[in-house]
């Protein structure tokens, strides 16, 4: 069986270095779930678990071989939702989330199902500018839906969610994993995600800085 | 759908639905081309000969304008880290946001070219070179603010930064779309002057996508 | 851990430190005898009497300013491929001392274009090329301080440099060929390799001064920077300590 996992891994952003020594590992159908305050590093773990940014320090291991060795192999088989939703103005909410699913080589298929996913079937034809925070959220979590991928890696993805859209959210996330599926989630509302780890982030902080105790 | 073809069909589509961006530019190339004869004078004669550098500094301003839309929007809507992310090269997927930029900037610059030709009193018997001229300059343009567009995201002061990246590196392009309409109405041949202008593209063509995509990656690190 | 982010600036300020005293003396003794050369040696030119002498600053100012370039463009590279701090540090502490020659040599251009041109400035191929490369510096010099993030600024900084370096080739040729149509090929023309060897002397004499001066405040501000960034941690080490 594939895993994902990381090991020893070190953030440094700025001056900072954010967290050291951390590791995790991601089997199939498996969940992580992210916790730590503001600033312990969630967005710039899952930004490195993305390849977004690159990590200081440990390696990042897909199946035994490092994701370095094949970045593109790795960005295929990942879906990432950031902070941002990703959504323009202009563009219907259908047409926002089919782009993406073309993006990912998925074609338009599953555009309607993955809107249908969030309640989003209604607001399929408004355009992004008139939706609310939230309908904005949801479309930019369809996204995940639309075009299927083997890693999610979710920001703060409950942002904005009501109730209903809670529980859409948890639904997808279970039938993901159910399907094989792995889920990396920052999170600070807790998300219903049975058998999921918890990574507390505080745990690896690393309060020495860069360069004291060096030969800088 | 290739990645490609994905990428330039949304921006043509962005850029149709905010027709207003595209056609300010090209208003723009027109005003700002209308300002020389108040400053040097009505002279007919003057004019003809100002006219393709006018026409071609114009146009170099007048792209300068439109080349924050490239990737900003982008950029603070958080699609840049979806692009980024997304497989295939990166510097295909700026290939393909710098073709539809030139396709609603470019091309429009040149359709408007010949009507400040002919209100500069330019011979009519260069239009055609004016236009060759452009087709294979203006893309240099495109590739070449993409990385300066690139590079200055997230800067403090992006938008009065580009302009000093890039302007320097429209000088060649400056010079030889200039010098062809002139070899033209000179009598001379332009060729040599195009053909320059079509190896300075193709070099832009290899460096730019690349450079622009090492950017893109540094901004959304 | 990469090991070179902590091994080698604590090596290189060590190597900095000695370098820098036998740099820096050498710098002013080839200085002082350059211009001694160069000011009192050397004959006045037939044609263009003592503001020949012009030529002892503004030749080597301007080869500096295409070497110190070069120089930002290979650590720029160097920086992109292998992420190596102090490549960074070499070119951000190079960019205004190149800026610096840049000007002497537009400058000393101007000053010189006046007896013999009877004007501070003529769109002279050469001139023309040493201002492009002004600005191509001041870019560079604006982006590398353009956002709160340092490194991001160094590594935009390094894009753009490596961008300008494959593009002042075709600058160059450019406004050559430009020049070519405007004027006749005239102007300026310090006759190439028949230089007499009374005046190639000082010239080489104060090109190796400049260069080592370059090379001196070079590892100056790169010690510098290396200092200012160890200050840096140590007070985020007093503030994460409270």
């Amino acid at each position: 069986m594939s895993l994902f996992s990381g090991r020893d891994l070190v953030c440094v952003r700025g001056d900072r270095r954010v967290f050291a020594g951390l590791a995790f590992d991601l089997p199939p159908g498996g969940a992580v779930l992210l916790s730590g305050p503001n600033g312990s590093g969630k967005s710039s773990l899952l930004r490195l678990m993305a390849g977004l940014l690159r990590p200081a320090g440990g390696d990042l291991i897909w199946d035994g071989a490092p994701i370095a060795a094949d970045p593109e192999a790795h960005r295929a088989r990942l879906r990432y939702v950031g902070h941002l939703n990703a959504i323009k103005p202009v563009l219907t909410a259908a047409e926002n989330v089919a782009f993406w699913a073309r993006h990912a080589g998925a074609g338009e298929a599953d555009v309607g199902r993955a809107l249908a996913g969030f309640a989003l079937t209604p607001l399929a034809h408004v355009a992004g500018r008139l939706l609310s925070s939230g309908q904005r959220r949801r479309v930019a979590l369809a996204r995940l839906l639309a075009a299927p991928g083997e890693v999610w890696l979710l920001d703060e993805p409950s942002v904005g969610l009501d109730q209903a859209s809670l529980a859409h959210l948890s639904t997808a996330i279970a039938m993901h994993r159910a399907a094989g599926g792995r889920v990396a989630v920052a999170t600070h509302t807790p998300i219903d995600m049975p058998g999921a780890q918890t990574l507390a982030l505080a745990d690896f902080a690393d309060s020495v800085p860069l360069t004291v105790g060096s030969d800088w | 759908m290739s990645l490609f073809a994905n990428v330039v069909a949304r921006d043509l589509r962005l850029a149709l639905r905010q027709r207003g961006d595209a056609v300010m530019v090209v208003l723009f190339f027109v005003l700002a081309a209308m300002l020389f004869p108040f400053a040097v004078g009505p002279e007919p004669n003057l004019l003809a000969r100002l006219a393709a550098g006018v026409i071609w500094v114009t146009a170099l301003l007048a792209v300068l304008l439109s080349l924050e839309r490239l990737f900003l929007a982008d950029f603070e809507d958080g699609s840049l880290e979806l692009l980024v992310l997304a497989p295939g090269p990166l510097s295909l997927t700026v290939l393909a946001k710098v073709l539809a930029h030139w396709l609603t900037t470019g091309l429009p610059l040149i359709a408007a070219a010949p009507l400040i030709a002919l209100l500069y009193n330019m011979d009519v018997s260069a239009l055609p070179v004016l236009a060759l001229a452009m087709l294979l300059g203006t893309p240099s343009l495109s590739l070449t603010g993409a990385v300066g567009a690139a590079l200055t995201l997230g800067a403090r002061r992006g938008g009065v930064l580009v302009p000093l990246l890039v302007l320097p590196l429209y000088i060649p392009v400056l010079i030889f779309g200039v010098a062809a309409i002139d070899a033209t109405l000179a009598g001379l041949s332009a060729r040599p002057h195009l053909l320059f202008l079509a190896a300075i593209f193709l070099v832009m063509l290899v460096v730019a996508p690349l450079a622009a995509a090492a950017a893109l990656r540094q901004a959304v690190e | 851990m990469n090991m070179h982010r902590f091994a080698n600036p604590g090596r290189f300020v060590r190597l900095a430190e000695r370098i820098l005293p036998w740099s820096g003396a050498l710098a002013v003794l080839a200085l002082a005898a350059g211009l001694y050369l160069s000011l009192f040696v050397s004959p006045a030119d037939y044609q263009q009497g003592d503001s020949v002498r012009i030529m002892y600053v503004h030749v080597p100012a301007a080869w500096m300013a295409l070497f110190v370039y070069t120089v930002i463009a290979a650590a720029s590279a160097s920086a992109l491929i292998w992420r190596h701090p102090l490549a960074d540090l070499v070119a951000r502490a190079s960019a205004p001392v190149g800026a610096g020659f840049t000007f002497l040599a537009l400058a000393t251009g101007s000053l010189w274009g006046k007896p013999m041109w009877g004007t501070w400035w003529v769109w002279d191929a050469r001139l023309t090329s040493v201002l492009v490369l002004f600005f191509l510096y001041l870019g560079h010099m604006a982006l590398s301080n353009a956002f709160d993030d340092q490194s991001r600024g160094n590594r935009a900084a390094a894009v753009l440099a490596l961008v300008g370096f494959v593009n002042v080739p075709i600058i160059k040729f450019s406004v050559d060929w430009w020049s070519t149509l405007h004027q006749p090929a005239s102007v300026m023309r310090l006759d190439g390799p028949t230089i007499h060897p009374s005046m190639l002397w000082p010239l080489l004499v104060m090109a190796v001064g400049f260069k080592l001066y370059y090379v001196s405040i070079m590892l100056l501000r790169v010690k510098s920077e290396v200092m200012a960034a160890r200050l840096r941690a140590r007070s985020m080490a007093a503030v994460e300590a409270t």
